[in-house]
């Protein structure tokens, strides 16, 4: 595969990143701070993605689609100095407590109580030191035997550190990072309200069972963030999610990058085999030798570029990488704190008595079904400050991509599932809601552009991670076509952390350079 | 819930009693077939031989000859972007075919490396026959994704002859059908018994010849109209051997002897590019994308062919088939593909695989092994590079074709 190509002889600096969520926002900042005419085109009215403010269910509540930070990137917060630009933290170290049938769970990081604390102590920080070993690898292109551009000596290095976990852990690590999550937590734990937060976690956001292969890595990847120099966070931004939003565009901003809203990018123009620019659905034509797409992969390369202009093995390839959304999204609009069996409020909520209940959630969504028990994690983000009436917003698992029942009957099926099972946990919330709204994983394809409603726009699984990140041939950011280029959470290592967009710049500069 | 019937009854497994299926002219050329002589071609029962090979080569240069080529596999391409789709998958610019016209193409994988080559025939404005050697089926349906455009593998559909030699158009005249104006890699159609028989003058000798399309079931009486009016111009049916001797004259490479198509090779290095194998010329720069450009740019620009095919005349009058070449006698730098004395031209001579830098030939030796009464003689002889085609009669391209 020819690697990526620039026309060296142009003085043409400008540069388009379409899509402004946290990586195109910290791609185009890092472009922007080293001299390049970026502009930033974005759909929607405001910036951010996935943690962009969706409409208010009822004054003053804004839900948003992520509804926590489990990771952003060292490099892009540092660059960006989000603190500058208003970014404060209502918290880095949310707790979270497991409702289950002998009482709460709550896990603080490391620390729990039960039978179990001492086991949960030194999983946790197996884990942790599995994850840091691996986190390196989520900082740089992925490695690609027959590329040009490797960087071997950071490859090595990250190597080194895998194998400096020492003998015992390394076997350790090796005999673990392909196992399932279900596995893990038979093998090391008796407390079944610990099992669930484990698998739980493992699969939040993926199209896997905690029995489904590899799905340990998935939680691996999940610890190696972190957070304000915190190690395995989990923060709220004050203010919500689309202030995270806000201060990364205010950055970018700052930075000299042009934020264009209200525009939605029709097609990536193309002559002689090298794109010039992007046409606007408005009609109008924007100009640059480089584009940069934050949107997806397959929304990228087949709708906006064009699957003319590729090769028929790549075309394939890519329409093959699998998407699918199995979470749901729900937001419900409450008159009061509703009372989850004296459950701190500003704990994140786990809806799952035992690892069984995440592994029975997953079958029939297998089928195009809506389960009858589905998980949820329960966030509410007025509980940080907000008076009277109050958000609750819970990523609800596993939801069908593809219902057999049709797109409306699987919603109302899956609402009064989760109306049930809130029921249950929290007694008294039915009568406390005054507004619900729940986005299937098909409503959250349409309303974020996301492959199948899937939040990594293209699932994160190991054989879609690192050098086959969103395929072989794409994952080093650069594509075949001349001037085209990709970031996202579809591209390697995924997720908003910003990581990719960063990584992607990185990419574009050092091959200007 | 009842299970499928057929679950409980299974059909009766007799298909390894005859394990390649027959073509539509099996029953005459399992009559003609004296040895019972038989290759598996494409699934099909093809005759190596009817008799005696050096008459049957005879016969493609001097006379005329029948050769069943139905087991080609046969691809039909209809749609709106019929065209569009053609230039995505081949090499060639398919908008320069003119309705009723054929070129010979190929195509490569992402990275460049040829799948096979074949022959495009225009039927229509978005009505194309592709014929090639190898089946495609999802490789084809793979490139169709987001065009207009129908596929269907017709190959069990159509049964086709190859009519080859000097005398063919004299036969076809004698048979009725008038091709004095038919030009090479052009087409027509004419009646016969009810139906149409498409005539295209194509063929895989390198000679004067035509090819015969119709449906299966007019196949014998086809055949039996053909030999009957050439019966008094030495018309007889020939096998694989002669027309494999007929294109290594004619210079033509097969897929699967000349290279190993890409989607087969099990060792990495067997793959070649159109440059390698020297199908470059095919390439239309000008039409847009199409798979693998950028990896054959790529190589043009850097010049990173590592092979060459090439033509050669070998001293003496033993094939070098299957010979390794050496440079100064010593180093290997290539292979031998294909290869024969050729009874047409008197001269020994090969297609080889050669390392790029030694396309030019010089210095290169070819180590032949020689048969000798029960003993084998390792000869060392100097290659001369030659051009293809090694036979190329005026007779092939003349119009209206000569009367022999």
């Amino acid at each position: 595969m020819p690697g990526p190509s620039f026309d060296r002889t142009s003085s043409d600096r400008s540069v388009i990143v379409i899509g402004a969520g946290p990586n195109g926002l910290a791609c185009a900042h890092r472009l922007a701070s080293k001299g390049r005419k970026v502009t930033l085109i974005e759909a929607e009215a405001h910036p951010g993605g996935g943690a962009r403010a969706l409409p208010d269910l009822a004054p003053g509540l804004t839900p948003s689609l992520a509804h926590l930070v489990w990771q952003l990137d060292p490099r892009v917060e540092a660059a960006m100095d989000l603190a500058r630009h208003g970014l404060a933290w209502e918290a880095t170290d949310i707790p979270t407590t497991v409702i289950g049938r002998e009482g709460n769970l709550v896990i603080r990081g490391a620390l729990t109580d039960g039978p179990d604390a001492a086991a949960w102590k030194e999983l946790h920080q197996r884990l942790m030191s599995f994850a840091a070993a691996l986190e390196p690898f989520r900082r740089m292109a992925p490695p690609r035997l027959q590329a040009a551009g490797n960087s071997w000596g950071r490859l090595a290095k990250n190597l080194i550190g895998i194998r400096a976990l020492g003998t015992r852990d390394f076997r350790e690590l090796l005999r673990v990072i392909l196992i399932n999550a279900h596995d893990v937590a038979q093998d090391e734990l008796s407390d079944p309200r610990l099992r669930a937060a484990l698998c739980f976690d493992a699969v939040l956001g993926a199209w896997a069972g905690p029995r489904s292969p590899n799905t340990l890595i998935l939680l691996l990847d999940r610890l190696a963030g972190e957070i304000a120099g915190r190690k395995g966070a989990l923060a709220l931004p004050k203010g919500g999610m689309p202030a995270l939003a806000r201060a990364m565009a205010n950055a970018a901003t700052a930075a000299g990058v042009s934020l264009r809203s209200n525009a939605r990018v029709s097609r990536i123009n193309i002559a002689d085999d090298q794109v010039t620019g992007i046409t606007l659905e408005s009609g109008e034509t924007l100009a640059a030798p480089l584009v940069i797409s934050a949107i997806g992969p397959k929304a990228t390369i087949l709708s906006l570029a064009g699957a003319q202009h590729f090769d028929t093995g790549l075309v394939t390839a890519l329409r093959h990488q699998k998407s699918r959304g199995g979470t749901a999204k729900l937001h419900l609009a409450l008159s009061a704190l509703p009372d989850f069996q004296g459950a701190d409020p500003r704990a994140r909520i786990l809806l799952t008595r035992d690892e069984h209940e995440v592994e029975t959630a997953f079958n029939p969504v297998k089928y195009g079904e809506v389960p009858a028990r589905p998980v949820m994690e329960v966030v509410i983000p007025t509980a940080f400050g907000g008076t009277g009436a109050h958000l609750l917003s819970a990523n609800v698992q596993f939801a069908p991509h593809a219902p057999k029942a049709g797109e409306d009957a699987a919603r109302a099926q899956m609402l009064a599932a989760c109306m049930t099972r809130l029921e249950e946990a929290a007694p008294g919330i039915g009568a406390l809601i005054t507004k619900a709204d729940l986005l299937m994983p098909y409503d959250i394809e349409r309303q974020f552009g996301m492959a199948g409603g899937n939040w990594h726009h293209g699932e994160l699984a190991v054989e879609q991670m690192l050098f086959n990140r969103p395929i072989a041939p794409l994952s080093r950011y650069a594509t075949p076509l001349k001037g085209l280029w990709l970031t996202g959470a579809g591209t390697h290592p995924g997720g908003m952390s910003g990581a990719a967009g960063r990584n992607a710049a990185d990419a574009v500069l050092e091959a200007k350079a | 819930m009842s299970a499928s019937p057929s679950l409980h009854a299974p059909q009766a497994l007799n298909h390894f009693r005859s394990p390649l299926a027959q073509t539509p002219f099996h029953p005459r050329t399992n009559a003609a077939n004296r040895l019972q002589g038989w290759a598996p071609w494409a699934g099909y029962m093809t005759a190596t031989c009817f008799g005696d090979s050096t008459m049957e080569h005879t016969a493609i240069r001097n006379a005329a000859t029948l050769y069943d080529i139905s087991p080609m596999v046969k691809y039909r391409i209809t749609g709106a972007d019929a065209v569009a789709y053609l230039n995505r998958l081949t090499l060639r610019d398919v908008g320069k075919l003119a309705t009723g016209q054929v070129h010979y193409t190929a195509w490569t994988d992402d990275l460049g490396k040829v799948m096979d080559d074949g022959t495009v025939f225009r039927l229509g404005p978005a009505d194309f026959r592709l014929c090639c050697q190898e089946r495609h089926l999802p490789w084809l349906t793979e490139t169709a994704w987001g065009l207009d455009v129908g596929l269907r593998d017709e190959s069990e559909d159509l049964a086709a002859l190859a009519l080859q030699g000097p005398v063919s158009a004299t036969v076809l005249q004698e048979a009725g059908f008038n091709v004095q104006t038919l030009k090479p890699f052009r087409m027509a159609s004419f009646a016969f018994q009810g139906t149409d028989v498409l005539i295209s003058r194509t063929g895989f000798t390198g000679d004067l010849g035509y090819e015969l399309w119709i449906t299966p079931d007019q196949a014998l009486p086809l055949w039996d109209h053909l030999m009957q009016a050439g019966a008094l111009y030495g018309l007889m049916p020939a096998g694989s051997e002669a027309v494999m001797l007929a294109r290594l004259e004619a210079g033509f490479i097969t897929t699967g002897m000349d290279f190993v198509p890409v989607q087969h090779a099990v060792r990495e290095d067997r793959a070649r590019s159109p440059f390698e194998l020297g199908l470059d010329w095919m390439i239309a720069w000008d039409k847009g994308h199409f798979t693998g450009r950028r990896a054959l740019a790529a190589e043009r620009d850097g010049k990173t062919s590592k092979w060459a095919l090439v033509g050669l005349d070998i001293p003496g009058n033993v094939s070098a088939e299957g010979a390794i070449l050496y440079f100064d006698k010593r180093r290997e730098a290539g292979f031998i593909t294909a290869a024969c004395w050729s009874p047409t031209l008197k001269r020994n001579i090969a297609i080889a695989q050669v390392e790029a830098r030694h396309a030019s030939c010089d210095h290169l030796w070819v180590e032949i092994y020689a048969l000798r009464e029960l003993q084998y003689q390792k000869l060392m002889l100097p290659v001369t590079k030659t051009a293809r085609p090694f036979f190329a009669p005026e007779r092939r391209r003349a119009t209206p074709p000569g009367r022999y």
